[in-house]
């Protein structure tokens, strides 16, 4: 009976396939043309189809280094690597292509979540120590968050959307609020600021704000369904809604309450310059409004004239994304783009624009608006606020969130209108 | 698991403070014992709290990076290896922000110096150095970088108290806010 099950199973799909989405090829006979060629079996598990759904062999999207540095090196270290943003269908990023980054060249921990624990000490009536079991018995959140390293920036050598913004992805994260386990903990009113830690080689660490901890942030245990994969953090990932990546903890295995900015080494890249200008400062944690076309983008190649369906992602630190604008010739007209789906917080959110290509040279851009008013500016915008020029040598300070051209030439190639 | 919680010392903490004490909703977690807690907390502050007993100078330091394979990646003094540098090349420079992103310079605070070492060092043999060769270490990198004579013995007592080049020239960041831009009038 057992070896008998799949066979009835596979003939009852086919039934269903010619009665559902086949019928137009099963009606071809009729009509007097060949049927089209059965395609070859996969037969049983050939690279883990059955018990863990690998993809069609014939989809090979995947991360690359980000910054020319191999990732894993000769050593086996791992250093940045970025999301395919130019193959993404949808809003959720997959967990296998989701981007990392380290803090500096590191193995990936393997850790037995049976052993691993999140100690949550320093200024508060009660320290605790919980176990993965126990994270999981107390009441949890599902939420759609992005991440965002800093180093996100379009470079003019930058050739695909994958080099100038693969290093942000989306995806669902599960967990528990942090501000539940601090009511756990009972946080004393002198506590302004709290150190996270990994349980990786250098245990990174960053201070931030209970302002934070309070509001949004979430341990992760669960992302896009199942457990956070080991890049990312697995067992537990803190997360810090629209907060620069290299906050949003991984491996965290505790939690410390301070009176103070703890000036720890990841924190110490935060400084700048200017005791009397903190304006770059404050661009320091929150990411701003952003948004990219991720189709057509760069290297791709429309085959010609006619209907095009533009399709990019938006998102902002500060809170959804209320509106989407895309411009299709080089930013003189700026038309509404649709939202698939509702934005949410500190997420991703696809938006689409209707396009009839005539041919013509021309750049296609998009810029955003979030809930709190920040509108997305271009670099002009942006050097012309700092009073710099604005030529091939201007960086923006704070993460890079300006608007990104992309150049359409007669041959329909896409390149980056900053090179 | 010892039942998670201690649930007496969580009740008479209620009891000593009735009004303003929040207890816990659930009773998950386990109180976790003082050693414990030591053992993991090794983010030092810029008091110098949680700094273990011990000492070192720039002296104990130069061996102690000779030995423990520091000048393998970081160069015999400081610069030339494929790590990043540890001394300015431009040591003459008045801005220490010109001297480049250089931590035993740039560093406001000596104890961040100290911390980074500690947790971070040497590369793939993280943790095994004692608090005296971090405390050595930690007064020879800054003493290539000209912060301190070559003779000063840092120890748990008087590392928070080494002044810094940077001094507090550098901006502080900004209270956040949540549901506020990050900047107002950004980029106008």
């Amino acid at each position: 009976m057992r070896e008998k099950r799949p066979a009835r199973r596979e003939f009852l799909r086919n039934g269903a396939a010619l009665a559902g989405g086949f019928t137009l090829s099963a009606a071809a006979p009729a009509l007097g043309q060949r049927a089209p060629a059965q395609p070859p079996m996969i037969k049983g598990e050939r690279q883990g189809e059955i018990a863990y759904g690998a993809r069609s062999k014939y989809v090979t999207s995947a991360r690359i280094p980000h910054g020319g540095r191999p990732s894993p090196d000769n050593f086996g270290l791992t250093f940045h690597v970025a999301t395919p943003l130019q193959d993404q269908v949808g809003v959720i990023t997959p967990s296998s292509l989701h981007y990392f980054a380290t803090t500096r060249g590191a193995f990936l921990p393997d850790i037995d979540p049976g052993q691993h624990t999140l100690m949550i000490h320093g200024l508060v009536d009660r320290p605790l120590t919980f176990t993965v079991d126990d994270l999981k018995r107390l009441p949890s959140v599902t939420r759609l968050h992005f991440i965002e390293c800093a180093g996100n920036r379009a470079s003019r050598r930058a050739k695909t959307v994958q080099e100038t913004h693969g290093m942000t992805s989306n995806a669902e994260w599960t967990g528990v609020l942090l501000s539940t386990l601090l009511k756990e903990c009972g946080v004393k009113g002198s506590a302004k600021w709290f150190v996270a830690e990994g349980a990786e080689e250098v245990k990174g660490a960053s201070s931030m704000p209970v302002a934070k901890a309070m509001d949004d942030c979430m341990i992760a245990y669960g992302m896009n369904g199942e457990a956070v994969r080991p890049q990312n953090g697995f067992p537990l990932r803190l997360m810090v809604p629209g907060f620069e990546g290299i906050f949003h903890t991984k491996w965290l295995q505790r939690i410390k309450l301070v009176d103070t900015y703890y000036m720890n080494y990841n924190d110490f890249g935060h400084l700048h310059e200017g005791k009397q200008d903190n304006r770059v400062a404050a661009l320091a944690y929150q990411i701003g409004p952003k948004s990219v076309i991720t189709f057509p983008s760069g290297e791709q190649r429309l085959p010609g004239k006619g209907f095009y369906e533009i399709r990019g992602l938006a998102w902002s630190g500060g809170g959804a994304i209320k509106q989407v604008e895309v411009s299709t010739d080089g930013g003189k007209k700026w038309n509404k783009a649709q939202f698939q789906g509702t934005p949410q917080r500190m997420a991703h959110c696809l938006f689409t624009y209707a396009w009839q290509w005539d041919g013509s040279q021309t750049e296609i851009m998009s810029r955003c608006v979030d809930e709190v008013g920040q509108a997305q500016p271009t670099r002009e915008q942006i050097a012309k606020y700092w009073n710099k020029t604005f030529d091939q040598t201007f960086s923006v300070p704070g993460l890079d969130n300006s608007v990104q051209p992309w150049r359409i030439a007669k041959d329909g190639s896409v390149t980056n209108g900053f090179a | 698991m010892a039942s998670r919680r201690v649930l007496p010392i969580a009740f008479s903490l209620l009891m000593s403070v009735p009004v303003l004490a929040q207890g816990p909703t659930y009773g998950i977690g386990r109180t976790p014992t003082a050693e414990e807690i030591r053992a993991r907390d090794i983010s030092i502050g810029p008091t110098g709290v949680e700094l273990p007993p011990g000492k070192g100078s720039a002296k104990e330091g130069a061996l102690a990076y000779r030995s423990k394979g520091c000048a393998g990646c970081h160069g015999a003094n400081g610069i030339g290896g494929p790590a990043p540098i540890l001394k300015s090349k431009d040591p003459a420079n008045p801005s220490v922000w010109a001297r480049g992103r250089i931590l035993p310079l740039r560093a406001p605070f000596a104890t961040t110096v100290w911390d980074y070492i500690n947790r971070g060092m040497p590369l793939n043999r993280e943790g095994t150095l004692t608090p005296d060769e971090v405390y050595g270490l930690t007064a020879y990198l800054l003493f290539i970088n000209g912060v301190i004579p070559e003779d000063q013995v840092l120890d748990q007592q008087n590392l928070a108290a080494v002044k810094m080049p940077l001094g507090d020239n550098y901006a502080p960041l900004p209270d956040w806010k949540p549901r506020t831009p990050r900047l107002k009038g950004y980029p106008y």
